[in-house]
C-alpha cells in the first residue's frame, strides 16, 4: 500500500537524519583534511546523504553507515577532481590521499581524532564573523541543516544560507590553515570556540515557553558540542569550566519558569525539579577543571558560582561568601560593570545591605549601566532594606522605566509604591 | 531528549558470570564513543537480582521480598541514560554496542511536557507556596 510505503520512506529518513546527527562531523572533518576546503568537503559530504536518502529506504542502513558514507563522498571526490582537470600529479596525490584516509577510516575509525578538532577551530576561525561561526559550526559540527539553524535563530534561511556561503569562501580565500593551533595562539583560538559553543547555549536558554522546540534544542547541541570538545581537549581546563557551567545552568531548566511561561527567580525555584544527574555531571567537570588549573579562568570560576547553588538543598543553604569571592574573582579576570554588580548582591546577602550599598553607588557613574533596569533595581532594594524608603521609591521608579518586560515594571512599580508608602509612615 | 536502555538480564547474569576481559574492553571502548560523542550521561551494570531486594504494596501493607527473582527475562542486568537528539538516533547508537546475544529495551524519560496538564495545579500549588515561603524568608 501505498500509505505504508511513505512511512518506510519517513523513518528511512529519520534514521539517516540520526546516522547523520552521529557521523556528519566526522566525516567532514576527514574528508576537509584530504580536499583542503570546508566548502567542498561539506558538498561532498552532502552528495552521500542524498545517496544515502536515495538508497537507504530500499536497501536498508549498512552495518557501518559512517564508513558507507565516506566510501561515496571519496568517490564524489575523486569525480569532482577529475571533472576539474586537475593537473596529473596534483590528481594523483590527491587519489593516493584518498588511499590512505580510506584505510584509516576504515582500520580505525577514531584514530585520527585531531580532525574533528581541527575542524571546530576551522569553524570558529576569528576571521570569520560571530554569526557565521555560530551558523557553521551548528552546520559542519552539530549536523544541523541550514532550516534548522534558521529557526533556531529565528532568522529567514536565506539570512543563514547566506552567512553559510560567505564564511566557506572567506576560509577559502583567506587560506586558513586546516590545524589545531599551538603555543600562545591556542588559548585565543580555544576563546573563541568557547564564545560560540556559549554563545549557541544562552540562545537556547533564552528560548521563552511555547517557542519553537528548536531553540530550547539549542541548549542540548551546545552541551554535547561541549562535551566533545572536552573529550578532544582534555587537558583544556576551561573546555571543563565551560562544559560544567552549561550543565549546572541546564540542569534547572525544569525549575526556572511557570507553567505559564513565567519566569522564576533563582532563590524561588522548586530544587527538587533541578535534574540531579546534571548537577553531578556539572559538579565533576568543574572538579576536573579545577584540578586542571591553579588560576581559574572565566567559565571555570562561573560554574563555581553555579556549583554554590547547585550544592545548595535549600536557598539558605547558599554559601554566599564564597559566591561574593568568588564573584570578586571574576571581576579580576574579565572586569565588568555586570560582575560587579552581581558581586553587590552576593556581598549583600553575604554581609547585609550597609556592606553592598558602597559598591552598587560605586557603580552609578558606569556608563555601560545607565540604561540597565538591574542596576536601581538592586539599589532600591538595598536602600529599603536598611531603611532609605525615599531614595529606594526613586530607584525602583527609575528601574521601572527602564525595564522593557511589562511583568517586571508592574513589580517595580508596586515595590516603589511600597516604599513611598513606609517613607511617609516614620 | 533523554533515553533510558535497559539490558535484559538472563541466565548467565543472573548467575553471577562475569563478562570476560574482551567483553569488558569491547564495552568500555562503546561507552567511551557515547562519552566523546556527548551523548552518555550515565550508565551502570547491576549485580544478579540474589543481592537485590523487592518491595510490595498494598492496602494491607509494605511487603519486603528478598531476591533471586525468578523470572529472569524481566529483570535487568544494566543501564545507561543517553541524551540525545531522537528515538531513532539512540536506536543507531546502540546498534553499536558490543552484544551478541541479548535483548536491550529502550524508553524515553519522560519531561515535564509528557505529564500535561495533569500536574499543573498540583505544580502551581507547590510553586506559589514556594514563592510564598522564600518571601516570608526575605523579610
Amino acid at each position: 500500500m501505498v500509505c505504508s510505503v511513505t512511512v518506510t520512506v519517513t523513518e528511512a529518513h529519520r534514521t539517516i537524519d540520526a546516522v547523520w546527527r552521529i557521523e556528519s562531523a566526522k566525516l567532514i572533518a576527514a574528508l576537509v583534511r584530504v580536499v583542503r576546503d570546508v566548502g567542498l568537503a561539506e558538498e561532498l559530504a552532502q552528495d552521500a546523504l542524498v545517496a544515502a536518502l536515495e538508497q537507504w529506504p530500499s536497501s536498508g542502513v549498512p552495518s557501518n553507515p559512517g564508513a558507507w558514507l565516506m566510501t561515496i563522498a571519496k568517490r564524489r571526490a575523486i569525480d569532482h577532481f577529475r571533472h576539474q582537470k586537475m593537473a596529473q600529479r596534483k590528481h594523483e596525490e590527491v587519489a593516493l590521499d584518498l588511499d590512505t584516509t580510506q584505510e584509516a577510516i576504515e582500520v580505525e575509525p577514531d584514530e585520527v581524532p585531531d580532525d574533528l578538532l581541527r575542524l571546530i577551530f576551522t569553524a570558529c576561525h576569528p576571521v570569520l564573523p560571530t554569526q557565521s561561526r555560530v551558523a557553521l559550526t551548528l552546520r559542519l559540527l552539530g549536523g544541523l541543516s541550514t532550516e534548522e539553524v534558521a529557526r533556531a535563530f529565528l532568522v529567514p534561511e536565506a539570512t543563514v544560507a547566506q552567512r553559510i556561503v560567505r564564511a566557506k569562501r572567506t576560509l577559502a580565500t583567506t587560506k586558513v590553515p586546516y590545524e589545531v593551533p599551538v603555543g600562545d595562539e591556542l588559548s585565543d583560538r580555544l576563546g573563541s570556540v568557547l564564545e560560540v559553543v556559549y554563545l549557541i547555549f544562552n540562545e537556547g536558554y533564552s528560548a521563552t515557553a511555547g517557542e519553537d522546540w528548536m531553540r530550547p534544542a539549542l541548549c542540548a547541541d551546545a552541551i554535547r558540542l561541549g562535551r566533545i570538545l572536552a573529550g578532544l581537549a582534555p587537558r583544556e581546563p576551561e573546555v571543563f569550566g565551560l562544559v560544567a557551567l552549561m550543565e549546572l545552568q541546564a540542569s534547572r531548566a525544569r525549575a526556572r519558569v511557570t507553567p505559564e511561561g513565567e519566569p522564576i527567580r533563582l532563590m524561588d525555584q522548586n530544587r527538587a525539579k533541578w535534574d540531579r544527574l546534571l548537577i553531578g555531571h556539572g559538579l565533576a567537570a568543574l572538579a576536573r577543571a579545577e584540578e586542571l588549573s591553579a588560576e581559574p579562568g572565566p567559565y571555570t570560576l562561573q560554574a563555581a558560582i553555579a556549583a554554590c547553588h547547585a550544592r545548595a538543598g535549600a536557598p539558605e543553604d547558599t554559601d554566599w561568601p564564597r559566591i561574593a569571592a568568588l564573584y570578586g574573582e571574576l571581576a579580576r579576570v574579565t572586569p565588568s560593570p555586570v560582575v560587579e554588580l552581581n558581586r553587590a548582591v552576593a556581598v549583600s546577602m553575604a554581609a547585609g545591605p550597609e556592606a553592598a550599598l558602597p559598591l552598587v553607588d560605586a557603580l552609578g557613574a558606569e556608563p555601560a549601566l545607565s540604561r540597565y533596569h538591574l542596576l536601581p533595581t538592586v539599589r532600591g532594594d538595598l536602600l529599603a532594606r536598611v531603611g532609605r524608603f525615599a531614595e529606594a521609591e526613586t530607584e525602583f521608579t527609575r528601574a521601572a522605566e527602564l525595564t522593557r518586560n511589562e511583568r517586571e515594571r508592574a513589580v517595580l512599580h508596586a515595590k516603589a509604591a511600597e516604599a513611598a508608602a513606609r517613607a511617609s509612615t516614620p | 531528549m533523554k533515553f533510558m536502555v535497559l539490558v535484559k538480564a538472563d541466565e548467565a547474569t543472573e548467575s553471577g558470570v562475569m563478562p570476560t576481559e574482551q567483553e569488558l574492553a569491547e564495552m568500555g571502548k562503546f561507552n567511551e564513543e557515547l562519552v566523546k560523542a556527548g551523548v552518555m550521561l550515565t550508565g551502570e551494570g547491576l549485580l544478579p537480582s540474589s543481592k537485590g531486594v523487592r518491595l510490595r504494596y498494598s492496602d494491607e501493607g509494605t511487603t519486603v521480598i528478598d531476591g533471586p527473582f525468578a523470572e529472569s527475562k524481566e529483570l535487568i542486568a544494566g543501564f545507561w541514560i543517553l541524551e540525545v537528539s531522537s528515538r531513532e538516533e539512540v536506536v543507531e547508537w546502540m546498534k553499536r554496542a558490543p552484544f551478541r546475544d541479548t535483548t536491550i529495551e529502550i524508553r524515553q524519560v519522560a519531561s515535564e511536557e509528557d505529564f500535561g496538564d495533569a500536574l499543573r495545579p498540583e505544580l502551581r500549588e507547590q510553586e506559589a507556596r514556594l514563592r510564598e515561603q522564600s518571601a516570608q524568608r526575605a523579610r
